[in-house]
This record gives structure tokens, sequence and C-alpha cells, in this order.
């Protein structure tokens, strides 16, 4: 496995494998559901939860809705603050900024917080082939980062690992990368985190540069936010002369305030805990105290295309607690790899299509990875509809339309290989708005009933594959109506 | 009371037994059943497919057929014996009249479908809500456990009212599904798209519904009875898949067979 996720097959081919994996399927099952039942619980404590999540939601719309005005405030506190702030349209753009940033310091190496927007701009990869080492030294991100492997969970990115695997990465790669891992190394946590400590405590005290990325930002005061469990972040934050935080532009919230909502609905909805062991903020610089030097790298990365999509901008509400992660059925038994990018789950089949587009042949395929139970959008804290704007996707896959790209409304074509289904959609339209045409369909299948296969050639060969088909009924209930008058006459 | 039966497509098609036990215990409750014979599909395969505006004369049809009688004070209600039905008109029927207006076409499909979408009602919340009946007079006398389908759940909020219904039912048994609120797998096309995934999940609620030791799984949804009746199948579990408005028709005179 290779730690990008470029080139990864459509949703359903990457599930068939996922699902015959019973160790994945295992480990997935166990931590899931833990984690579901303590948030329950961890949420049913408060009683001013659908409060909460209104406010949440409230607060997000309002930032979003007036980003504009919201950013430039924050730059300028940022600014007033002692920190520099830099803009990314893209990827590439961010990843270029932090190169030359930590280029400027002279350094080789740097160590991480763990971050999603770093995760989606691919920052390890490009610094490695810039020949600058990235240290992860969230647990979870080790974990991925020594097994050569790809994050396959928003808060857990290891979540697909159980402490054996975890034991044989930490034993056979701890060495390549700084301290090797204790001899004799067993799997019990107390022992894997020890190694862990050990051989990250090297890195925070000799890392000049860190690179963080940020829960939240406050505008008006240029704050940034991380809120951890394990420390990690706080050391990364504070030792290093120079820290670069890279974030996406929606992270936004417009007061000190505002916090008050989130840091009730975020830990509860993602480790379950009432409060994070950690929440570390920093404001620009200050004298004897923490980094000399702050780098704000602000990405947009396809937020602001997505936020012209009056339907599906609701996702940059998305404050990646993993709520919906640990709920989805489908999660359960795909796996996170099968999404194919660092956002998997509910909110990456919304988050992902959006931010790429639908052009690739995974990104089209992520709207139709859900069942659309609705368990996502019960749970997430700031009430983002994700079967809503997973349909509102899969008519911009089938049918095309209007989206923005990089800033220019452009019309898509309808994606490849739907023709079939479009085709068979008008025609059950049509035979759905000529009633007669559906009796005549019904009449037919009930006459013919006896030659019925148990297993169907086409689309329908993967419904019988595992399940058997019901048999059609000698009469249907309309011609039963019908004959014996509404069951008034001639009953059988 | 008179009402008009909304069967569905599925239920028309495949289960047209699930439509005479509706009328059957309509009529026992006093309640004039008809059934206007124009009726079609609602349109939710084609909405949550993607295909919103082949979906739109579906929308139409529906509230043309049921429409002028509700209007006409012919019927008090249009009920539905599927949860997802009932949800893909009073949930989505809104929403797809607001985005034909906010795409410039005007209000004229949200007012042609605002006046059926207060009046469907699923079969269960018809019972509890409107009729204000738990014991619907029905004997049963199996071990039945109830499945209840992500529509009726998180769509409709139906709560514990088919539980209600249940319990008063004589002679049933009732039987704690584990990890009842769990999609099924079916999801429409989603059964076919991701047959693999929905596959698993099936398997996983048919597990949970056999560690019950019921030999009744029912739901208020044929099409998730659809699903979880063809995993029974094949994986030989001794279980029958059992519509609840079957089990509420059935009676000491007359047994659901």
């Amino acid at each position: 496995m290779s730690g990008t996720f470029v080139g990864m097959p459509a949703f359903p081919k990457a599930a068939h494998d996922a699902v015959r994996n019973t160790t994945l399927r295992a480990n997935l099952k166990h931590a899931t559901h833990t984690i579901r039942d303590k948030r329950a619980r961890a949420v049913a404590e408060l009683d001013d939860w659908a409060a909460l999540r209104e406010a949440g939601k409230q607060i997000k719309d309002h930032t979003l809705r007036h980003l504009d005005h919201y950013l430039v405030q924050l730059e300028e506190s940022v600014t007033a603050a002692g920190g520099t702030v830099h803009w990314a349209r893209d990827a590439d753009e961010a990843n270029r900024i932090v190169t030359r940033l930590v280029r400027e310091t002279g350094e080789s190496e740097v160590v991480k917080v763990k971050s999603m927007a770093t995760q989606e701009i691919g920052l390890n990869e490009h610094l490695e082939a810039e020949g600058i080492r990235a240290y992860e030294t969230d647990l979870a991100e080790l974990i991925v980062q020594l097994g050569d492997d790809r994050p396959s969970h928003i808060l857990v990115p290891a979540i697909h690992r159980n402490r054996g695997e975890i034991r044989d990465i930490f034993a056979q790669e701890m060495g390549r990368w700084g301290r090797p891992a204790p001899e004799g190394l067993t799997d019990t946590p107390a022992e894997l985190a020890e190694a862990a400590r050990l051989h990250l405590r090297e890195k925070f005290l000799r890392a000049k540069v860190g690179v963080s990325g940020a829960n939240f930002m406050v505008a008006e005061t240029g704050t940034l936010v991380v809120v951890e469990s394990e420390g990690n972040g706080r050391m990364c934050l504070t030792l290093p002369e120079t820290l670069i935080s890279v974030v996406g532009i929606e992270k936004i919230v417009p007061t000190w305030q505002d916090l008050e909502v989130f840091l009730q609905t975020l830990p509860r909805s993602s480790t379950a805990e009432r409060m994070n062991p950690y929440t570390s903020t920093w404001t620009g610089t200050t004298d004897g105290d923490g980094p000399r030097t702050f780098h704000l790298v602000l990405i947009d990365n396809g937020r602001t295309d997505t936020l012209a999509d009056e339907v599906g901008r609701q996702a940059l509400r998305c404050i990646r607690c993993s709520a919906c992660l640990n709920v989805c059925p489908v999660y359960e038994r795909a796996g996170g790899h099968a999404y194919g990018s660092v956002y998997p789950g509910p909110i990456g089949a919304i988050l992902s299509p959006q931010l790429r587009g639908t052009a690739s042949e995974i990104d089209a395929s992520l709207p139709y990875a859900s069942s659309l139970c609705g368990a996502c959008y019960e749970v997430c804290p700031v009430a983002i509809d994700i079967p809503e704007v997973l349909v509102h996707l899969r008519e911009r896959v089938v049918e095309g339309g209007e989206v923005t790209l990089r800033g220019t409304k452009v019309t898509l074509k309808p994606a490849k290989g739907h023709a079939a289904e479009r085709a068979a959609m008008r025609a059950a339209r049509w035979a759905f708005t000529h009633p007669a045409v559906l009796a005549t369909g019904q009449r037919m299948a009930s006459r013919t009933r006896r030659f019925h296969p148990r297993t169907v050639p086409g689309p329908g060969r993967a419904w019988t594959a595992t399940r058997d088909l019901p048999q059609v009924p000698a009469e249907s209930f309309r011609d039963w109506w019908q004959r014996t008058d509404g069951g008034k006459e001639g009953q059988k | 009371m008179r009402v008009a039966l909304f069967l569905t497509c599925v239920n028309d098609t495949l289960y047209p037994d699930t439509g005479r036990a509706v009328v059957k215990l309509l009529t026992r409750l006093g309640v004039d059943v008809d059934f206007p014979a124009a009726q079609t599909c609602c349109g939710q395969p084609h909405y949550n497919t993607g295909y919103r505006r082949q979906a739109e004369p579906l929308a139409r049809h529906y509230s043309d057929v049921f429409g002028p009688g509700l209007a006409s004070g012919d019927y008090d209600a249009i009920i539905t014996p599927s949860g997802s039905c009932a949800a893909m008109v009073r949930e989505l029927y809104p929403r797809m009249g607001e985005r034909a207006r906010a795409e410039g076409r005007g209000d004229r499909l949200a007012t042609t479908l605002a006046p059926v979408i207060p009046k469907t009602y699923e079969l269960t919340e018809f019972l509890v809500d409107v009729l204000k009946v738990t014991d619907v007079g029905a004997s049963y006398p199996h071990k039945v456990t109830y499945h209840p389908t992500c529509h009726g759940l998180r769509s409709l909020g139906l709560g514990d009212r088919p539980l209600q219904l249940l319990r008063a039912v004589k002679g049933l048994e009732l039987a704690e599904l584990p990890g009842a609120q769990e999609c099924c797998g079916f999801g429409g096309t989603f059964a076919v798209k991701n047959s693999d995934v929905s596959s698993a999940m099936g398997a996983d609620k048919v597990r949970n519904a056999e560690s019950t030791g019921a030999d009744v799984l029912c739901a208020a949804d044929n099409s998730c009875l659809m699903h979880i009746g063809g995993t029974m199948s094949r994986l030989k579990v001794g279980m029958r898949p059992v519509h609840i408005a079957e089990i509420l028709a059935s009676t000491e005179e007359e047994p659901h067979v």
C-alpha cells in the first residue's frame, strides 16, 4: 500500500475486497460500536444538545455566508499579533508555500500535529520529495506513517489496525525512522504507548519547525485552536522555533464566545469525552513564549467552489468529529480506504466529490456509497443533512448540470456509464405516469411467474448473487381490487 | 372516516397480501377504504438515484390521483403501508417544490404538491395518531421481532408506535431485535450498486434476527422485507418476513397464514 489515494478504484470495487477481509471487519466493528455507544451516552448527558447542535449550525452558516469578511478580519488579527498569513488557492500552492517556509529556516525536518488539511494536500509526500522529512506525532498517525499505510478514519487514522498489527509495525519500522522499539515489545497498550512516547520524545526535543492544522480560527483575535487527546500536539505547538499552521478557510468562527458551543459538541461527538484532555490556543507570537515565528497558510482547495453550491455547501460546516463514520453501517463494512480520500465515511462521500469534482471514477461513485439510512445526519453535531447532499451529488453524476469549478461556472455532462440506468429510469417514469401500462406489465409478470429464474442476468445479478427474489403473485392488488370490487365480492 | 389507500408500486406488484391486509384491518376499524386505480409510484427510486427531474412528473401524478378526493372531502387522508414512500411524500416532496422554485421554475410544483403532503400517513402512525387505537383486535400467536426501518425511524419519527400496536396483539410474543436501529442494507438501488456492502449488512441483520429465536421478522416496509427475506431465504434461516399490516389484520376467526 502506498501513502496516497491517487488512482483509487470506484467505491464498490474497493469495498468488495474490504468486505471479505474478516480481520478488518472485526477491527472496525469493535472500534466503531464501542465509540458509537460511548458517544450516545456522552451526548445524552446534556439536556441542551439539540440547542447546541442548532447553535453550531447557525454559527457555521453565518460564518460561511460572510466568509470574505471574516477571512479579512482574521488576516488583520493574525498580522497584528505578529504572524504572517499566506493564501493558497490549491494543494500545490499550499505545498510550495510550506516547503519555502521550511527551507527559509534552514531545517530539513519538521514535527507534525495531526492535521486533516495537510493530509488533504499530501504535504508529507510533497516535503519528502523536496528532501524534508515530516514526522507525524499523533499515535495513530505514527502507526499509519510507520506502516507506509493510508489513514482510514478522521479521528483514528489507524482504526483498521489491531494491537498485534501495531506491535509488528513498531518492532519492524521504528528503527528506520529514529529510536527503535524496545526489545521484546508486546501488544499491551501501555507498552505500545511507551514505545511511541520514547520514539517521539527525540523528535520533539530536536525539531526546530512544527507544522499543524487547526480545529478553529477565531477571527476577532486571530487565535488558532487545536483540541487533542495525547499532548503531542502541544509539544509541537510550543517547542519549535517556527510554527506553520495549514488550515482550510472554512475553519473560522467569528468570536471566542462561539467556541463555547463547539468545545462542548466536538469532544462528545468525536472521542465521546466531556472535554478533550488538551486544548491549545495560540495567537501570533509572544516574546519568550513558544515559537518565535508563526505562519498561517490558508487553503481554499475547492472550498469556495463548494460554497457556491447552495445544497452542497453545508458540508463546509463539518468540524471533523467523525461521529458520522462511527455510526455508518457502510463505513463499518467497507472501511475507510474504500472511500479513496483522507475524508472517509459519510462526510467524505459528500466532501471529496465537492472538493475534487466528480470527474474521476472514485469521486463519481462516492455519492452512491450510502443506503441513505440517515444515521449520519442524526448524529452530526452541526446538522449536516448528509443524505440530502448525497442525493444532490447523485443528480450531478447522472444528469450533469451547472457547477462552479475553480471559480468559474461550467456545465457538467452526465458521467459515463449511466446510460442504461437513465434509459431504465425514463422508461419507468413513462410506465408510472401511464397506469394502464403498469397494469399490463404486472399482468405479464404474473402470467409468466412460473418461468421467472431465481437468479437473473444484468444489473439484477448483483441482487440475486446473495438474495432470493420474491415470487411474483398470481394477481396484482389492483387486479384483485377490480375483480372483487374492493374485496366486497368474489373474495378468494 | 374515509381514506384513500396508496399501496405503492412494490406492494401492488409483489405484495398484494399486504394491500388486502390493510383493507381488512381498516374496514374492521370502521374506516372506508378506496383504492384510486390510477395510482402508481411516488417517485422515490428516481429521486434517490439522482433523477430528480424524472421524479417530478411522478410526484405530480400522485398529486393528481389523490389531490381532488382530498379537496372534495371524499377522503380524509391518504394511507400507505410503506414508511419510505410516506417519507418520500412528506419529507422530499416539499424539497422538490423548493428546488423547482430555486431553479426559477416558479411555485407551481410546490403549490400542486402542497395539499397531499400533510394528509399522507404511514399506516401505523395513522392508527395511533389519527384513529387513536393501539389495540386493533388482532390475534397472532407467534414469536415476532420488529425491525424499525430507517425511513420509519429517522425520516417519519414513528418511534414506538408500531411496538405499541404489536404489544396489544393477542398471543404475540415480542422479541427485542439486537441492533434494531441499524439499516438492513437495502437502500433501493444501493442494493445493486453496492451489492457487497448491502449483502453484508443484510446478513448481519438476519443473524441478529435469528438470535432472538423469533419465527417472524416484521417491519412496516416491504422493500426492506424483500431484502431481508431474500437474504433469509438464501441463508436458509427458518424465519419469515411479514409486513406489520398482515399481523394487525390477523384475527382468531381469520388468522393470517
